[in-house]
């Protein structure tokens, strides 16, 4: 299945829902548009992995460069995540340490520790 | 015993391509369901690799991938790339993955290797056996209990 990206506002958080494949061919697009939506003034960024079918190392990295890119301007970024296939890829490369990773979109803003929840 | 062979262009649109022709032929071949997923990451991350290689060193070469039901399921993913590549590059602790010095593609390639030594048990990294280039050789049981 191709990606899909699709941005909603939850009061200050942005949440770009991401679908389908991320894989060397399609993350370049993930990562013009988080580029786009950071550029833009985004700050509270959450990705909602939900319906993600594949993920691999390209996506990964694109995803890392978000979370710097984000820490070094001050602001936030989280994963929203539950699927135990998705979540033994980010185990295995212990990328779960490095990410702020919950299982629903309502939970990654309450956790914001940036604040400003919903 | 039957084998498959394909060789693509080292472009990442033919990448998924090779995803899917590698899990059909592990589904045929009896690899457990509950494998499939891994399988499709791992064969993904072998060739988003050599792919990455010979981009990085200008090859046209194809990229060449061989699967074989032998016994168990094998594939062979095979690059041209001049490097001495080993499974020994593997995983990056956690406080360095998010370390700004760490470049995308540094972390990508880091990551990769992570995965695939993570999701396949018979996994092995070595020069191939003619010319110049790296072959990527994983093997997964066929369960037909």
């Amino acid at each position: 299945m191709e990606l899909s990206l699709a941005t909603r506002t939850v009061g200050e958080h942005t949440v770009l829902e991401v679908g389908g494949e991320v894989d060397v061919y399609t993350a370049p697009r993930l990562r013009e548009r988080l580029l786009e939506l950071i550029d833009g003034g985004a700050r509270r960024v959450v990705v909602d992995l939900g319906r993600v079918d594949f993920l691999d190392s390209t996506g990964l990295g694109v995803l890392v460069g978000a979370l710097k890119r984000l820490r070094s301007a001050g602001g936030s970024f989280a994963l929203v995540c539950d699927k135990e296939p998705l979540l033994k890829i980010f185990r295995i490369t212990a990328l779960d340490q490095v990410f702020p990773l919950h299982p629903t979109v309502d939970a990654a803003i309450n956790a914001d520790p940036t604040g400003a929840g919903a | 015993m039957a084998t498959v062979k394909l060789s693509f262009s080292p472009a990442p649109v033919h990448v998924r391509t090779a995803r899917l022709v590698g899990v059909a032929v592990a589904r045929r071949a009896g690899v457990r369901e509950d494998l499939l997923d891994e399988v499709r990451l791992a064969i993904g991350e072998a060739c988003t690799r050599a792919v990455a290689l010979h981009r990085q060193y200008g090859l046209p070469d194809p990229v060449y991938v061989e699967m074989s039901d032998s016994g168990a399921y094998t594939v062979r993913v095979v690059d041209r790339a001049p490097i001495e590549a080993s499974v020994g590059l593997a995983a990056l602790p956690p406080d360095e993955l998010a370390k700004e010095s760490l470049s995308e593609d540094a972390l990508t390639t880091g990551v990769g290797f992570a995965l695939l030594a993570g999701f396949v048990e018979d996994l092995q990294v070595r020069p191939v056996d003619e010319g110049v280039g790296t072959e990527v050789r994983m093997v997964w049981p066929v369960g037909r209990a």
